[in-house]
Protein backbone atom coordinates (compact mmCIF):
# COMPACT_ATOMS: atom_id res chain seq x y z
CA UNK A 1 0.00 0.00 0.00
CA UNK A 2 3.02 2.29 -0.48
CA UNK A 3 1.59 5.36 -2.22
CA UNK A 4 3.79 6.65 -5.06
CA UNK A 5 4.04 10.37 -5.80
CA UNK A 6 1.28 11.85 -7.91
CA UNK A 7 -1.64 9.93 -6.36
CA UNK A 8 -2.17 12.13 -3.32
CA UNK A 9 -2.23 15.93 -3.49
CA UNK A 10 0.37 18.13 -1.85
CA UNK A 11 -1.97 19.57 0.83
CA UNK A 12 -3.03 16.05 1.91
CA UNK A 13 0.61 14.93 2.00
CA UNK A 14 1.56 18.00 4.02
CA UNK A 15 -1.18 17.44 6.59
CA UNK A 16 -0.18 13.79 6.92
CA UNK A 17 3.50 14.70 7.16
CA UNK A 18 2.62 17.18 9.93
CA UNK A 19 0.67 14.58 11.87
CA UNK A 20 3.39 11.97 11.35
CA UNK A 21 6.13 14.32 12.52
CA UNK A 22 4.16 15.28 15.64
CA UNK A 23 3.51 11.63 16.48
CA UNK A 24 7.18 10.88 15.84
CA UNK A 25 8.24 13.63 18.24
CA UNK A 26 5.91 12.28 20.92
CA UNK A 27 7.00 8.66 20.28
CA UNK A 28 10.69 9.63 20.60
CA UNK A 29 9.91 11.30 23.92
CA UNK A 30 7.98 8.29 25.20
CA UNK A 31 10.74 5.89 24.23
CA UNK A 32 13.51 8.01 25.70
CA UNK A 33 11.56 8.18 28.99
CA UNK A 34 11.01 4.43 29.10
CA UNK A 35 13.35 3.04 31.75
CA UNK A 36 13.61 -0.28 29.89
CA UNK A 37 14.60 1.24 26.56
CA UNK A 38 18.18 -0.09 26.80
CA UNK A 39 16.99 -3.66 27.20
CA UNK A 40 14.54 -3.36 24.32
CA UNK A 41 17.22 -2.16 21.88
CA UNK A 42 18.16 -5.58 20.36
CA UNK A 43 14.52 -6.67 20.18
CA UNK A 44 13.38 -3.48 18.39
CA UNK A 45 16.23 -3.72 15.89
CA UNK A 46 15.63 -7.36 15.07
CA UNK A 47 11.90 -6.80 14.52
CA UNK A 48 12.62 -3.81 12.28
CA UNK A 49 14.82 -6.11 10.18
CA UNK A 50 12.14 -8.81 10.27
CA UNK A 51 9.39 -6.44 9.09
CA UNK A 52 11.58 -5.08 6.31
CA UNK A 53 12.38 -8.61 5.10
CA UNK A 54 8.79 -9.81 5.44
CA UNK A 55 7.52 -6.79 3.48
CA UNK A 56 9.59 -7.96 0.51
CA UNK A 57 7.60 -11.17 0.35
CA UNK A 58 4.62 -10.35 -1.82
CA UNK A 59 2.13 -13.20 -1.75
CA UNK A 60 -0.51 -13.69 -4.45
CA UNK A 61 -4.07 -12.89 -3.34
CA UNK A 62 -6.28 -13.02 -6.41
CA UNK A 63 -5.29 -13.33 -10.04
CA UNK A 64 -2.76 -10.66 -10.92
CA UNK A 65 -2.68 -9.03 -7.50
CA UNK A 66 -0.31 -9.46 -4.60
CA UNK A 67 -0.07 -8.22 -1.04
CA UNK A 68 2.51 -8.19 1.70
CA UNK A 69 2.75 -7.79 5.46
CA UNK A 70 2.47 -4.27 6.89
CA UNK A 71 3.68 -5.27 10.34
CA UNK A 72 2.83 -2.14 12.35
CA UNK A 73 0.28 -3.92 14.53
CA UNK A 74 2.65 -6.88 14.93
CA UNK A 75 5.42 -4.57 16.15
CA UNK A 76 3.01 -2.82 18.55
CA UNK A 77 2.05 -6.18 20.06
CA UNK A 78 5.67 -7.16 20.62
CA UNK A 79 7.36 -3.94 21.74
CA UNK A 80 4.57 -1.42 22.26
CA UNK A 81 3.01 1.26 20.04
CA UNK A 82 5.65 4.02 20.37
CA UNK A 83 8.54 1.72 19.55
CA UNK A 84 6.44 0.36 16.71
CA UNK A 85 5.79 3.82 15.28
CA UNK A 86 9.48 4.77 15.20
CA UNK A 87 10.49 1.36 13.84
CA UNK A 88 7.89 1.54 11.06
CA UNK A 89 8.91 5.10 10.20
CA UNK A 90 12.52 3.94 9.83
CA UNK A 91 11.47 1.05 7.57
CA UNK A 92 9.22 3.27 5.41
CA UNK A 93 11.89 5.98 5.21
CA UNK A 94 14.54 3.53 4.00
CA UNK A 95 12.15 1.85 1.55
CA UNK A 96 11.30 5.26 0.12
CA UNK A 97 14.84 6.60 -0.23
CA UNK A 98 16.83 3.44 -0.86
CA UNK A 99 14.43 1.17 -2.71
CA UNK A 100 12.08 3.57 -4.54
CA UNK A 101 9.14 1.97 -2.70
CA UNK A 102 6.63 4.73 -1.90
CA UNK A 103 6.93 8.33 -3.09
CA UNK A 104 9.24 10.87 -1.47
CA UNK A 105 6.50 13.52 -1.17
CA UNK A 106 4.01 10.83 -0.14
CA UNK A 107 6.23 9.56 2.69
CA UNK A 108 4.21 11.44 5.33
CA UNK A 109 1.01 9.84 4.05
CA UNK A 110 2.57 6.39 3.99
CA UNK A 111 3.81 6.80 7.57
CA UNK A 112 0.40 8.07 8.63
CA UNK A 113 -1.49 5.17 6.99
CA UNK A 114 0.79 2.28 7.82
CA UNK A 115 2.71 3.30 10.97
CA UNK A 116 0.08 5.41 12.75
CA UNK A 117 -3.29 4.00 11.62
CA UNK A 118 -2.12 0.41 11.04
CA UNK A 119 0.29 0.32 13.99
CA UNK A 120 -0.59 2.73 16.79
CA UNK A 121 -4.28 3.51 16.27
CA UNK A 122 -5.31 -0.12 15.68
CA UNK A 123 -3.34 -1.09 18.78
CA UNK A 124 -5.32 1.41 20.87
CA UNK A 125 -8.60 -0.14 19.75
CA UNK A 126 -7.20 -3.64 20.34
CA UNK A 127 -6.05 -2.61 23.81
CA UNK A 128 -9.50 -1.22 24.62
CA UNK A 129 -11.03 -4.54 23.51
CA UNK A 130 -8.55 -6.50 25.67
CA UNK A 131 -9.60 -4.46 28.69
CA UNK A 132 -13.29 -4.63 27.84
CA UNK A 133 -13.33 -8.41 27.49
CA UNK A 134 -10.80 -8.85 30.33
CA UNK A 135 -8.50 -10.95 28.15
CA UNK A 136 -5.51 -12.15 30.14
CA UNK A 137 -3.68 -14.42 27.75
CA UNK A 138 -2.64 -14.69 24.14
CA UNK A 139 -5.85 -14.69 22.13
CA UNK A 140 -5.32 -15.77 18.52
CA UNK A 141 -8.79 -14.74 17.38
CA UNK A 142 -8.56 -11.20 18.73
CA UNK A 143 -5.00 -10.70 17.42
CA UNK A 144 -5.98 -12.14 14.05
CA UNK A 145 -9.02 -9.93 13.80
CA UNK A 146 -7.17 -6.72 14.64
CA UNK A 147 -4.27 -7.60 12.30
CA UNK A 148 -6.81 -7.93 9.51
CA UNK A 149 -8.53 -4.73 10.65
CA UNK A 150 -5.22 -2.81 10.66
CA UNK A 151 -4.82 -3.48 6.93
CA UNK A 152 -8.43 -2.62 6.09
CA UNK A 153 -8.31 0.57 8.16
CA UNK A 154 -5.02 1.64 6.51
CA UNK A 155 -6.63 0.99 3.12
CA UNK A 156 -9.65 3.05 4.20
CA UNK A 157 -7.46 6.07 5.00
CA UNK A 158 -5.45 5.55 1.82
CA UNK A 159 -8.71 5.61 -0.18
CA UNK A 160 -9.90 8.68 1.69
CA UNK A 161 -6.68 10.49 0.75
CA UNK A 162 -7.14 9.50 -2.90
CA UNK A 163 -10.71 10.83 -2.84
CA UNK A 164 -9.79 14.12 -1.13
CA UNK A 165 -6.98 14.52 -3.68
CA UNK A 166 -9.52 14.09 -6.49
CA UNK A 167 -7.57 11.14 -7.87
CA UNK A 168 -10.59 8.88 -7.98
CA UNK A 169 -14.27 8.88 -7.12
CA UNK A 170 -15.35 7.50 -3.73
CA UNK A 171 -17.83 5.01 -5.24
CA UNK A 172 -14.96 3.59 -7.33
CA UNK A 173 -12.00 3.60 -4.98
CA UNK A 174 -13.58 2.59 -1.63
CA UNK A 175 -15.16 -0.73 -2.70
CA UNK A 176 -12.10 -1.71 -4.78
CA UNK A 177 -9.52 -0.81 -2.11
CA UNK A 178 -11.47 -2.26 0.82
CA UNK A 179 -12.32 -5.55 -0.88
CA UNK A 180 -8.79 -6.28 -2.10
CA UNK A 181 -7.28 -5.33 1.27
CA UNK A 182 -9.84 -7.43 3.09
CA UNK A 183 -8.15 -10.35 1.29
CA UNK A 184 -4.59 -9.10 1.84
CA UNK A 185 -5.50 -8.65 5.52
CA UNK A 186 -6.01 -12.41 5.87
CA UNK A 187 -2.30 -12.83 5.10
CA UNK A 188 -1.48 -10.16 7.68
CA UNK A 189 -3.59 -12.02 10.27
CA UNK A 190 -1.96 -15.40 9.57
CA UNK A 191 1.58 -14.00 9.78
CA UNK A 192 0.89 -11.86 12.86
CA UNK A 193 -0.82 -14.66 14.81
CA UNK A 194 2.02 -17.09 13.97
CA UNK A 195 4.81 -14.67 14.86
CA UNK A 196 3.21 -13.33 18.03
CA UNK A 197 2.25 -16.89 19.05
CA UNK A 198 5.84 -18.00 18.63
CA UNK A 199 7.27 -15.05 20.55
CA UNK A 200 4.69 -15.59 23.31
CA UNK A 201 5.70 -19.21 23.59
CA UNK A 202 9.42 -18.46 23.72
CA UNK A 203 9.17 -15.36 25.90
CA UNK A 204 5.93 -15.20 27.90
CA UNK A 205 7.20 -12.44 30.21
CA UNK A 206 7.18 -9.99 27.29
CA UNK A 207 3.39 -10.04 27.21
CA UNK A 208 3.00 -9.70 30.95
CA UNK A 209 5.16 -6.59 30.77
CA UNK A 210 3.28 -5.13 27.81
CA UNK A 211 -0.03 -5.55 29.58
CA UNK A 212 1.27 -3.68 32.59
CA UNK A 213 2.88 -0.89 30.60
CA UNK A 214 0.01 0.06 28.31
CA UNK B 1 12.52 -6.75 31.08
CA UNK B 2 15.82 -8.57 31.37
CA UNK B 3 18.08 -9.85 28.65
CA UNK B 4 17.89 -13.51 29.68
CA UNK B 5 18.03 -16.81 27.81
CA UNK B 6 14.48 -16.48 26.41
CA UNK B 7 15.23 -13.00 25.12
CA UNK B 8 18.44 -14.11 23.42
CA UNK B 9 16.68 -17.05 21.85
CA UNK B 10 13.97 -14.81 20.34
CA UNK B 11 16.62 -12.36 19.15
CA UNK B 12 18.79 -14.90 17.35
CA UNK B 13 15.84 -16.81 15.97
CA UNK B 14 14.29 -13.72 14.36
CA UNK B 15 17.65 -12.47 13.17
CA UNK B 16 18.18 -15.72 11.28
CA UNK B 17 14.57 -15.82 10.02
CA UNK B 18 14.88 -12.23 8.70
CA UNK B 19 18.08 -12.95 6.77
CA UNK B 20 16.60 -16.19 5.47
CA UNK B 21 13.42 -14.47 4.24
CA UNK B 22 15.33 -11.61 2.63
CA UNK B 23 17.95 -13.74 0.89
CA UNK B 24 16.27 -17.03 0.05
CA UNK B 25 12.55 -16.22 -0.22
CA UNK B 26 12.38 -12.66 -1.56
CA UNK B 27 13.68 -13.63 -5.05
CA UNK B 28 10.62 -15.87 -5.35
CA UNK B 29 8.03 -13.37 -4.10
CA UNK B 30 5.07 -12.52 -6.34
CA UNK B 31 5.84 -9.76 -8.81
CA UNK B 32 2.17 -8.95 -9.43
CA UNK B 33 1.06 -5.39 -8.62
CA UNK B 34 0.01 -4.86 -5.01
CA UNK B 35 -3.53 -3.94 -3.92
CA UNK B 36 -3.16 -0.19 -4.43
CA UNK B 37 -1.42 -0.52 -7.82
CA UNK B 38 -4.09 -2.96 -8.93
CA UNK B 39 -6.88 -0.55 -7.98
CA UNK B 40 -5.00 2.31 -9.68
CA UNK B 41 -4.89 0.24 -12.88
CA UNK B 42 -8.51 -0.87 -12.84
CA UNK B 43 -9.85 2.55 -11.83
CA UNK B 44 -7.62 4.32 -14.34
CA UNK B 45 -5.47 6.56 -12.21
CA UNK B 46 -2.16 4.65 -12.51
CA UNK B 47 -1.07 7.26 -15.10
CA UNK B 48 -1.07 9.91 -12.34
CA UNK B 49 2.00 8.28 -10.85
CA UNK B 50 5.02 10.56 -10.87
CA UNK B 51 8.50 9.08 -10.57
CA UNK B 52 10.21 10.35 -7.47
CA UNK B 53 13.74 9.59 -6.50
CA UNK B 54 15.61 9.25 -3.30
CA UNK B 55 19.01 7.61 -3.59
CA UNK B 56 17.45 4.49 -5.05
CA UNK B 57 20.55 2.37 -4.99
CA UNK B 58 18.23 -0.62 -4.94
CA UNK B 59 15.37 0.53 -7.14
CA UNK B 60 12.48 -1.94 -6.84
CA UNK B 61 14.63 -4.21 -4.68
CA UNK B 62 17.20 -4.78 -7.39
CA UNK B 63 20.85 -3.87 -7.27
CA UNK B 64 21.77 -2.22 -10.58
CA UNK B 65 25.17 -3.83 -10.85
CA UNK B 66 23.99 -7.42 -10.59
CA UNK B 67 22.47 -8.68 -13.81
CA UNK B 68 20.85 -11.87 -12.53
CA UNK B 69 17.46 -10.78 -11.23
CA UNK B 70 17.18 -13.32 -8.44
CA UNK B 71 20.70 -12.73 -7.15
CA UNK B 72 20.10 -9.00 -7.42
CA UNK B 73 16.93 -9.20 -5.29
CA UNK B 74 18.61 -11.48 -2.74
CA UNK B 75 21.52 -9.06 -2.45
CA UNK B 76 19.16 -6.05 -2.02
CA UNK B 77 17.24 -7.98 0.60
CA UNK B 78 20.38 -8.85 2.50
CA UNK B 79 21.79 -5.30 2.47
CA UNK B 80 18.36 -3.82 3.30
CA UNK B 81 17.71 -6.16 6.22
CA UNK B 82 21.16 -5.67 7.76
CA UNK B 83 20.90 -1.92 7.05
CA UNK B 84 17.49 -1.60 8.72
CA UNK B 85 18.80 -3.56 11.70
CA UNK B 86 21.80 -1.30 12.31
CA UNK B 87 20.06 1.99 11.52
CA UNK B 88 17.20 1.13 13.89
CA UNK B 89 19.74 0.10 16.54
CA UNK B 90 21.63 3.36 16.10
CA UNK B 91 18.51 5.56 16.29
CA UNK B 92 17.10 3.85 19.38
CA UNK B 93 20.52 3.90 21.02
CA UNK B 94 20.70 7.66 20.54
CA UNK B 95 17.45 8.19 22.42
CA UNK B 96 17.97 5.53 25.10
CA UNK B 97 19.25 6.06 28.61
CA UNK B 98 22.67 4.94 29.67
Amino acid sequence: MHIPDGFVSLPVNLVNAGISLSVLGYALKRVSNDENNREKLPLVSVFAAFIFAAQMLNFPVVSGTSGHLLGGFLASLIIGPWYSFILMSVVLFLQCFGFADGGVIALGSNIFNMAFIGGVFTYWIYNAAVKLFKIKRFNAFLIGFFSWFSVVLSAFFCSLELVISNTSKPEMVFPAMLSIHALIGIGEALITVSVVGLVYKLMPELFVRLRNEN
Amino acid sequence: MRINRDYKRVFFLFFIISIFLAVFLSPFASSSPDGLERVAESKNFINKEVESHGFDLFEDYNFKFIKNEKVSTAFSGFVGTIGVFFITYFIFKLISKK
